[in-house]
């Protein structure tokens, strides 16, 4: 099962993200929990400068913009 | 595998030129279109809906149909020159490159990238984090958050369409130094005890980062989903500010603001910089009224302390950075950059 965590405080953009990334979940099927880590002192373990950043199995893909489902799919279905 | 790399590598450069060839004709299309708006709002003014020419409805709707489609094309050239130009800068290049650097020149580097690196208020905090422990000096980290909102592209592209360059490049000339100088000013403070403790206690970096490759199509594609996403939450406000100046040039007399907002009004530059700060974000909508009060009698310097205000002193940041900074880092802030503003906003009293 994979991790995917998404890192932000609550902004409008990190919901955005939250909602693609579980849209993605859904429709490929792919098992994997999703979680929001709003937490400052845990975000900068990634060292991420800009908000939303987007975590798959603790490794950090994306992070200052919303990556689109195309690019979202290719990191959580291998 | 040689093999595929060199044909994975070929089908790369083949996108990489349809993307530069869609752009090169875009640019085309906007010179063109660019160009048209005048004749084309004046056409419609005065010889379609047959308005005269010497009457106040006249010069206020050939006004407005002039201005919102010349305004949301610059805006939406600027914003996509400048988050192309943006993806050559990551944030963790910014830091390295700051990292190293003592104060002044490292102010002057904070601040310049601070306006090629725009941020959304919610990555204040962990861009201030992460500047601070890669060992940015705190003042230097100063520069970079006071510069970043106060010259970004909106309010450049804004200026510059309804002021010309001289004051766009007024705006930023005044802008990157309020941000040098009051960062300077905050470093001299050595107010590090001030930043909450906690911050100075994250461990930070242990976790894996992804490499990310660009790619001139990502660049570009990237550039559009900024412009996409900041002209769809701006032009309400762009439309409703040039509406509310066309009525002012409309219908407001001449020089009838001169005596609230002119020159002689000294409390004018305070009060402007009191009423900027809860409009934050909204420089889209404030920066086409003021073009109109300047028209009216308003001071320059009164004014460009009023926008200074909208944009570098919002409320939401405050509020933000509070999670970082204890509350005499927060009011030494706000103190230092309002300063520097009103001072900006006297200085071009005095000159011009």
């Amino acid at each position: 099962m994979l991790n995917v965590k998404v890192l932000g405080p609550g902004c409008a953009n990190c919901k955005r993200l939250e909602e693609r990334v579980r849209k993605v979940v859904s429709e490929q099927g792919v098992e994997a929990e999703v979680e929001k880590v709003a937490d400052y002192a845990q975000m900068m373990r990634w060292n991420i400068m800009q908000t939303p950043g987007l975590v798959v199995d603790d490794v950090l893909v994306a992070s200052g913009r919303i990556p689109n489902e195309d690019e979202i799919a290719g990191w959580l279905v291998k | 595998m040689a093999h595929t790399f060199r044909a994975s590598t070929r089908a790369r450069r083949g996108a990489d030129t349809r993307a530069w060839l869609i752009v090169a004709s875009a640019t085309v299309v906007w010179l063109i279109a660019y160009n048209l708006m005048q004749p084309l709002a004046n056409w419609i003014t005065f010889s379609l809906i047959g308005l005269d020419a010497a009457s106040r409805p006249g010069h206020a709707v050939a006004f407005f149909l002039y201005d919102v489609p010349k305004l949301l094309l610059l805006l939406t050239g600027m914003i996509f020159a400048i988050s192309t130009l943006r993806t050559f800068f990551s944030p963790a290049w910014v830091r390295q490159t700051l990292g190293g650097k003592r104060e002044g020149v490292g102010n002057v580097i904070g601040a310049g990238l601070g306006v090629l690196t725009p941020f959304c208020s919610c990555s204040a905090v962990p861009l201030f984090i992460g500047f601070v422990k890669a060992g940015v000096p705190l003042g230097v980290t100063f520069s970079f958050l006071i510069a970043a909102p106060m010259v970004d592209g909106v309010a450049l592209a804004l200026l510059l369409g309804l002021f010309g360059w001289q004051l766009a490049g007024l705006y930023l000339v005044s802008g990157m130094t309020i941000a040098i100088i009051a960062g300077i000013i905050i470093g001299r403070m050595n107010m590090e005890r001030h930043v909450e403790d906690f911050v100075w206690e994250i461990r930070s970096g242990d976790g894996a980062v992804a490499e990310e490759q660009y790619t001139w199509t990502r660049r570009f594609a990237e550039a559009w989903e900024q412009v996409r996403e900041i002209v769809g939450k701006v032009w309400p406000y762009v439309v409703l500010g040039i509406a509310i100046g066309a009525g002012i040039h409309g219908f407001v007399p001449e020089d009838a603001l001169a005596g609230i907002m002119g020159k002689e009004a000294w409390w004018s530059v305070p009060a402007g910089v009191v009423l900027g700060v809860p409009l934050y974000s909204n420089v889209a909508g404030v920066i086409p009224v003021v073009d109109a009060l300047m028209a009216k009698g308003a001071a320059m310097g009164t004014m460009l302390a009023f926008m200074m205000a909208v944009v570098a002193l919002s409320l939401p940041e405050i509020i933000i950075l509070r999670r970082v900074l204890k509350p005499r880092l927060i009011a030494t802030f706000v103190g230092v950059v309002a300063a520097g503003i009103i001072a900006i906003g006297y200085l071009f009293n005095l000159v011009i």
